[in-house]
């Protein structure tokens, strides 16, 4: 053979020249949403080393100084950067620390999803047949309850059961609970469409004849060959995640205003908006309008990269 | 001059990592009437040069050099509106896949009549009974009624037989066919390759047949092109070429054939293959896979290594090979002593 | 007819010891039909007034018997559709077959469970006919030549395993240091030399090869089949090897069946079947291959064109397209029977000394 051998390249430097991050170094949306994500997730990460205040901490509040304008409005006080809100937190403090919990439930709900969501495709898509059937509709009675139901159930048997204080004491996994239930069947759905087309691949059949057991053909041959949608729907996800658990928490059944996130913060500034007070809502509102849109437009730069149908080599 | 004449015709693609070179110095014409094939690998550039023909390379692809005169008049030079007359009217095109031609949501007729009243000035009943006629032609049984049938009611075999109705509709002067056959079965094959010989004789149209297929070609065509790497390594008469092939690919690519050996015993491989267009060897594309870069006597031809090869002529054909340009060197020489 | 009232007259003529030793592979009356009908529900059709249950089937292969002997190479040819890849799948257990039996070395396989199959699943092995598609595009080389020879031999040593890895790269020529790449770094033409030796890791004595050159260009497609011919002589290894090319099989097959519509309608040996087709498709079949020799295309033509497996003609599958046809054809499904020169043929007019 006199074919020419390319070297063997180690994972580094085969990273260096993938598509990837070609693409991304000619891609300035991407490369910004990047920065903006980081940093956005850098401050939420380090918000008890940078926020000047501990929104949890009562004994910092003064609620003398409740609704004090951002600095750049006439009347406020060069401590408070962002202004305060209603009871006299710091907003740019409470901002960070809610940040903090619309991430961690984002995070945590979809790592829920993903859990369930690529098991259960995996199953329905390579066994079929009644398991595929069953799953399936179970996806499509899921998809009915809308995540508002789910929440309002949840909520109210666990209020019920346990008490309004048990519930605020266990918000954020009751949250990651009732949206990583709620919003399963969508990855589902992907991973089942991409476990059909990878299952009808002869490489499958291969292995099949191999005599490997189903688990080790869906785990080790299939599931890594329907990573791509699974990375991209999830960027997605998270998105969504975020916005349903502002949405849960602006209509009072997320977080509780002891322990914001960007919804439940929005929400109690919504009351002041009235008279005036507007930055309570605004600037918490903007800050998860940026947090969703860069996470969504990272996902898009992905999905156009992990498109085989646009991959060009 | 010829219908069509090829000179020297460049085509590159743009891509990222710089251009690339799909077609070199290709050079071949076709009179009225003659049936030509295309014979190479895939990536060895025959569909690009059949598609350079109409203007049709997709978009990073563009011609860089060269010209092809169709009927004394350059179709490089031509504008879009003039080039879209010629196209489909004048010279029509078949493909691989006839889903590529024919939209599935129009039936058989609404597709002809579409086709015929774009290019003529004619009322549909009239562009009816061409169609019917066409369809007549290529012996579909029942003709009639496949007009208002749909694509996917229709058999493989009896799509391309509505595929070559729709090339034929214009009167064209030449058919271009990129792999008429090759997603058929054998016998569907040897049915539609008759039906388009029959028919390109009967009504003296021209033929550009592209294939991978050497026993098609030599049924089919008067001459050939065999294609490597992007060049045309060698063309004249079909028969001398099948008979005896000059260049070492083309007697590499027949003496592969099983039917060239004895069964069961090894089959003449050429080693290696077909170099990507972007990282094509020096010298001879096709030095690193020949048997013949060493001389008898053990010496090295430095040419093949470092010299792209010009084209010598070798009976009724051209040939790109530099042992073959010492072979005929070689018996020159003598002669001319003699004189 | 005289000729075959003679060889039935005789049958079963005696034959050499070799042949007489029970056949490797047996495969008797197997059939497989797919549903078109989709789940219970999607099988209700409104008809006549009544809600009736309707079930279609695609017959892919209806009653095949194949038998294949030990170090030989049984190609199976026919065009698209005659069921010459699911009788291959069948076989490998990647598909149950609705009806017929399975015979491996004399023990039926067919019906063993996933762990009973283990000890037959590394005797017999599958190359398939895509080699972009056969070969994992998350491992590398190494990874897929590596895991089947864990599977079926759990207490070799990393040492032993690495060694036949490199042992079965040189036998098919790969160069040693593709192990870490992956498989679309390479050409077609060494993919499949890739999957050849996934299919030789854990040295088999059969291999199943599903149209292995189809996807090949023509000077790899040799490279491929020298191959495979070489790893047989080496390796005493028995082929099933199914084509649509025929000239392949003039020069690899040691016996030949022709299928059309699910159905094998002639089995010889090669050199036999070449010198003299008897059935009418398989005389069609032969023709239609364009020779190099050919100014112009000589074929038989047949008429029209091959019926669907949903609705299989009565009585001979191929009666519809062949000159030869008559009443009986219609009606009567032909059995193999017995020629003159060793091969079997189903047809009417052939046992009937209507044609040669």
């Amino acid at each position: 053979m006199t074919t020419p051998t390319p070297r063997v390249a180690s994972r580094w430097s085969r990273f260096r020249g993938s598509y990837l991050l070609y693409s991304f170094k000619r891609d300035l949306v991407a490369q910004l949403s990047l920065v903006v994500f980081i940093a956005l997730v850098a401050m939420a990460v380090l918000a008890p080393w940078l926020a000047p205040m501990d929104p949890y901490d009562l004994a910092q509040i003064d609620i003398m100084s409740s609704e004090l304008p951002p600095f750049w409005v006439a009347g406020s006080d060069p401590t408070y950067l962002m202004g305060t809100d209603a009871q006299g937190r710091d907003l740019l403090s409470t901002i960070l620390y809610g940040a903090r919990v619309s991430l961690i439930i984002g995070f945590g709900a979809v790592a829920l999803q993903a859990l369930l969501g690529v098991s259960f495709g995996l199953l329905a898509g390579y066994l079929g047949g009644r398991m595929d059937a069953f799953l399936m509709r179970l996806a499509d009675i899921q998809l009915s309850f809308s995540t508002l139901m789910v929440a309002i159930v949840v909520g109210a048997v666990v209020k019920a059961a346990f008490g309004g204080a048990t519930f605020s004491a266990y918000a954020v996994p009751l949250l990651v609970l009732i949206i990583g239930l709620a919003e399963w069947p969508q990855y589902a759905r992907t991973v089942r469409a991409s476990v059909l087309a990878e299952r009808s691949k002869e490489y499958v059949d291969a292995a099949r004849v191999m005599g490997f057991t189903s688990r080790r053909i869906m785990f080790r041959h299939i599931l890594p060959n329907t990573l791509s949608p699974i990375f991209v729907i999830s960027t997605v996800q998270v998105a969504n995640a975020i916005i349903s658990e502002a949405a849960l928490s602006f209509l009072g059944l997320g977080m509780p205003e002891t322990h914001p996130s960007l919804g439940s913060l929005i929400k109690s500034g919504f009351d002041y908006l009235q008279s005036g007070s507007w930055w309570i809502t605004l600037i918490p509102g903007l800050v998860l309008v940026v947090l969703v849109l860069v996470i969504n437009l990272l996902g898009d730069w992905l999905r156009d990269v992990l498109n085989p149908r646009l991959y060009k080599g | 001059m010829a219908l069509l004449d090829v000179n020297h015709l460049d085509v590159r693609f743009a891509l990222r990592r710089g251009d690339v070179q799909a077609l070199r110095d290709v050079s071949f014409s076709l009179e009225r009437g003659e049936r030509l094939g295309i014979v190479g690998e895939s990536g060895a550039g025959k569909s690009v040069a059949a598609f350079s023909l109409l203007n049709l390379i997709a978009k990073p692809g563009y011609i860089a050099g060269g010209s092809i005169h169709f009927d004394g008049r350059d179709l490089t030079a031509m504008s879009d509106r003039a080039l879209r007359h010629i196209r489909g009217h004048r010279m029509s095109i078949i493909f691989q896949d006839p889903m590529m031609t024919l939209n599935p949501v129009l039936s058989i007729g609404e597709q002809m009549v579409e086709c015929l009243k774009a290019h003529r000035r004619i009322s549909t009943r009239e562009a009816r009974a061409i169609s019917l006629r066409k369809l007549e032609q290529v012996q579909i049984p029942s003709p009639a009624a496949r007009l208002d049938q749909y694509p996917h009611e229709l058999s493989g075999g009896m799509r391309q037989r509505v595929i070559i109705a729709i090339a034929l509709l214009l009167d064209p002067d030449i058919i271009i066919a990129d792999e008429p056959t090759t997603a058929l079965d054998v016998t569907i094959q040897a049915e539609i390759m008759a039906l388009l010989l029959e028919l390109c004789e009967t009504h003296h149209v021209g033929l550009i047949l592209i294939t991978h297929d050497l026993g098609v070609v030599s049924q089919v065509s008067q001459r050939m092109l065999v294609m490597y790497a992007g060049r045309v390594i060698e063309q004249g008469p079909t028969r001398e070429i099948i008979n005896d092939p000059q260049h070492p690919y083309t007697q590499g690519l027949i003496n592969a054939l099983p039917q060239m050996a004895t069964p069961g015993s090894r089959l003449n491989q050429i080693p290696g293959s077909m170099p990507s267009l972007d990282n094509l060897p020096s010298g001879c594309a096709f030095h690193p896979r020949c048997g013949f870069v060493e001389r008898a006597d053990g010496t090295t031809r430095r040419a093949c290594i470092d010299l792209v090869p010009g084209y010598v002529t070798s009976g009724n054909g051209r040939v790109a090979c530099h042992m073959v340009a010492e072979m005929l060197e070689r018996e020159r020489i003598p002669a001319e002593e003699i004189r | 007819m005289s000729a075959i009232a003679h060889a039935k007259a005789q049958a079963p003529h005696p034959a050499p010891a070799a042949e007489t030793a029970s056949p490797l592979l047996q495969v008797r009356g197997l059939e497989k039909h797919f549903s078109l009908s989709g789940d219970f529900l999607e099988q209700l059709r409104f008809k006549g007034g009544r809600i009736v249950r309707e079930q279609r089937y695609v017959h892919a292969i209806n009653g095949v018997d194949l038998e294949i002997q030990r170090g030989e190479a049984l190609c199976v040819v026919g065009e698209s559709g005659c069921g010459k890849s699911t009788v291959a799948r069948t076989v490998m257990g990647l598909l149950h077959p609705s009806a017929g039996e399975i015979h491996y070395a004399g023990q039926r396989i067919d019906d063993l469970s996933h762990k009973a199959l283990m000890p037959y699943r590394r005797r017999m092995q599958m190359i398939f006919q895509n080699p972009y598609a056969s070969l994992n595009p998350r491992m590398t080389i190494q990874q897929t030549l590596e895991e089947p020879i864990r599977l079926h031999h759990p207490d070799w040593s990393a040492q032993r395993v690495k060694q036949q890895v490199a042992e079965v790269m040189a036998s098919v020529g790969i160069a040693a240091d593709w192990g870490g790449r992956y498989g679309h770094e390479f050409s077609g033409g060494q993919r499949q030399r890739i999957a050849i030796a996934r299919a030789l890791a854990v040295d088999p004595e059969f291999i199943v090869a599903d149209e292995p050159i189809s996807a090949l260009d023509v000077s790899i497609q040799a490279q491929v089949l020298n191959l495979l011919m070489e790893a047989q002589q080496q390796r005493n290894l028995t082929y099933l090897f199914i084509t649509h090319d025929l000239a392949v099989v003039e020069h690899f097959g040691t016996r030949v069946a022709v299928m059309y519509l699910g159905r094998v309608c002639e089995v010889a040996p090669t050199a036999t079947l070449f010198a003299r087709p008897r059935h009418p498709y398989t005389q069609a079949l032969m023709s239609a291959i364009p020779r190099l020799e050919d100014d112009r295309p000589q074929h038989i033509r047949l008429q029209g064109e091959v019926p669907t497996p949903v609705n299989l003609p009565s009585g001979c599958v191929f009666h519809g397209r062949c000159p030869h046809a008559n009443e009986r054809c219609r009606r009567e499904v032909p059995a193999l029977i017995v020629t003159a020169e060793g091969g079997q043929v189903a047809c009417h007019a052939v046992e009937e000394g209507r044609i040669d």
